[in-house]
């Protein structure tokens, strides 16, 4: 790939502009609430562990953490496991209004989350699911599916129909090759699509929190917390945005080398 | 590649569509009946036919002041981050590194910023831009300058627009990424013996060939800040006064801050129209390019036609004619 002049120097200060607000981030969570406050230095002078202490020992804290992963996972399953069958359906097949379901589905991935917040507080109450990890990953459904089936379906466009064709000729029945031989074709676009569905759930927090109370209570919930009447608790409170950037950090090493691909194909 | 007609494909939709339909279609249904009703509390309602829908597109009354004030706002906000953040995505990709072990740490940390939760996001800068305990508050201050995003109307805007820029820009960029790898050496080889210029190689080859990446760059930057929320809620609180309350943000002090249903209903409806007919547009416009695309690739001969078959994109929203 041809590049441009300064290239090196351009990437590097980007780069630099991307991690320097992480790196204070980071460099405060290990910092005493007096040397924050009281002095402006770059690293900490006397570091402490102390907040870190304090979240993985206090209940109220890592429960937070817990509940957050607990809707994540449901959602990435549910979003794609009912978007692998459609996308091989909008694929392979057409059928009455394919391409009006699929424009009606993609819009629901614009819908804004403040339209729905009242609606959603409305509904899972009155089918008694609020406060519970059900209800957070159901409604993230509503952007995570249309987006699951997006990536998937172009993953399912490229393995060739003759595939289909070799293995119904040789008996296999339907969800048997969906299994046996589909799923595994695709195994790295649903990495790919799992990574998003996990992405978008990990990152949103209006639904969230205005589905949740005491019980399912995410952690960005409970970040809210360090404000009291004795001011701000910061070094707890970067302690604990450090730790949210953790597990996203360890699921992006692990599909480094799709993430290009999920992206060149356009498709997020 | 044609797809056959096969109705029971519905059945593998079936899923999907229920799902979608219970979190999507069933509380839009209460948001429609809400939009058209008053409330004094106490579960009482009221029939109030189109009224609110009047007073949200009349800027004289309170309501509809509110509305359009943070509806120009917001779009004057997606304008900018977009001005901003196309041409940095566009250079931040053609600065890749080639090979090697830098291309995978570089995507590592351009993706950094998108996984992190979005109000950490707010609680990074907010840290980041105070004048007493934050890097860039104090250095700004130490040279001279007269920064605090807190009071300051301009320095609240130039924060929230700083942070949308270092948050999304990643995303920009490795859509370009993507779209660059799939050009295939051959072309520049062309370019080279033709003696181009780097600007005549960039004009001709490479932005074509990231039109339709850029087209859905453009797409989800342009919604998701138009339905920013999270962000400038936790930096600025929508403050100073209401500088920074974007559409979102004042659609949840109407709906959860002052539990106004109908009010909150009828922006709702209207908001959503707004980027459904965004999409629309968008929609139509990718899908023509795809078609022209197609014809364009016929008239070529087949050899120079297609490169190597899994980073070649195909067009977006009807993949299977994309695909040759």
């Amino acid at each position: 790939m041809h590049s441009i002049p300064g290239r090196r120097v351009i990437m590097a200060l980007f780069l630099i502009f991307l991690l320097l607000p992480i790196y204070w981030l980071v460099n405060m969570s290990f910092k005493t609430n007096s040397e924050i406050v009281s002095t402006m230095t770059l690293w900490p002078h006397a570091p402490t562990l102390q907040h870190y202490r304090r979240i993985f020992t206090d209940e109220s804290w890592y429960s937070g953490y817990i509940n957050s992963l607990e809707y994540v996972v449901l959602n990435t399953i549910i979003s794609i496991s009912v978007a692998l069958p459609a996308a091989y359906a909008f694929s392979r097949y057409r059928f009455l209004g394919d391409k009006h379901l699929f424009f009606w589905l993609l819009s629901n991935r614009m819908a804004p989350a403040a339209v729905y917040a009242l609606p959603f507080f409305n509904l899972y109450s009155a089918i008694g699911l609020f406060d519970t990890p059900w209800a957070v990953a159901l409604a993230h459904c509503i952007f995570n599916v249309p987006l699951a089936v997006w990536i998937l379906e172009g993953f399912v466009s490229g393995v060739p129909r003759e595939i289909d064709e070799t293995a119904f000729l040789d008996g296999y029945s339907f969800p048997r090759f969906f299994i046996k031989i589909l799923v595994p074709l695709i195994a790295s676009g649903i990495g790919v699509a799992a990574f998003f569905c996990f992405m978008f759930s990990w990152v949103e927090l209006l639904l969230a929190r205005t589905l949740t109370s005491v019980q399912a209570k995410p952690i960005a919930a409970i970040m809210t917390r360090t404000v009291s009447a004795a001011g701000m608790d910061w070094g707890l409170l970067a302690a604990a945005g450090v730790l949210t950037i953790i597990p996203g950090a360890l699921v992006i090493w692990f599909v480094r080398n799709y993430i290009a691909r999920g992206f060149a194909l356009g498709r997020v | 590649m044609d797809k056959t007609v096969n109705q029971k494909a519905w059945f593998l939709v079936l899923p999907v569509f229920l799902v979608v339909a219970f979190s999507a279609v069933l509380p839009l249904m209460t948001v429609v009946n809400y939009s058209m009703q008053d409330t004094f509390g106490n579960n009482q309602f009221f029939w109030n036919g189109v009224g609110w829908f009047k007073e949200l597109l009349d800027p004289s009354t309170d309501l509809g002041g509110r509305f359009l004030a943070s509806l120009g706002r917001n779009l004057f906000f997606s304008m900018v981050i977009l001005a901003i953040e196309v041409p940095l995505g566009i250079v931040v990709a053609l600065s890749m590194p080639r090979q090697g072990w830098t291309v995978a740490a570089c995507l590592v940390i351009l993706a950094l910023p998108l996984l992190i939760p979005w109000n950490v996001v707010g609680t990074i800068w907010q840290i980041f831009g105070r004048p007493d305990i934050g890097l860039l508050g104090y250095v700004l201050n130490a040279i001279g300058l007269d920064y605090n995003y807190v009071s300051n109307d301009i320095d609240a805007w130039v924060t929230v627009i700083v942070m949308d820029v270092w948050h999304w820009t990643s995303l920009v960029a490795l859509l370009c990424y993507a779209g660059l790898k799939s050009i295939p050496d051959a072309y520049y080889q062309a370019a080279q013996i033709d003696g181009a210029s780097r600007w005549a190689v960039f004009k001709a080859i490479q932005l074509p060939k990231m039109n339709r990446v850029l087209l859905i760059a453009v797409l989800l930057r342009f919604m998701d800040s138009f339905m920013i929320y999270t962000e400038p809620f936790v930096v600025t609180g929508g403050g100073p006064g209401n500088s920074t309350t974007f559409v979102s943000i004042e659609l949840v002090k109407i709906a959860l801050g002052q539990f106004d249903l109908g009010k909150a209903a009828a922006l709702s409806l209207v908001y959503n129209l707004i980027i459904l007919i965004v999409c629309w547009i968008f929609y139509t416009v990718m899908t023509n390019a795809g078609v022209e695309r197609r014809t364009q690739a016929e008239t070529e001969p087949a050899a120079a036609r297609k490169p190597v078959g899994a980073l070649q994109p195909v067009p977006a929203l009807q993949p299977k004619e994309g695909v040759a």
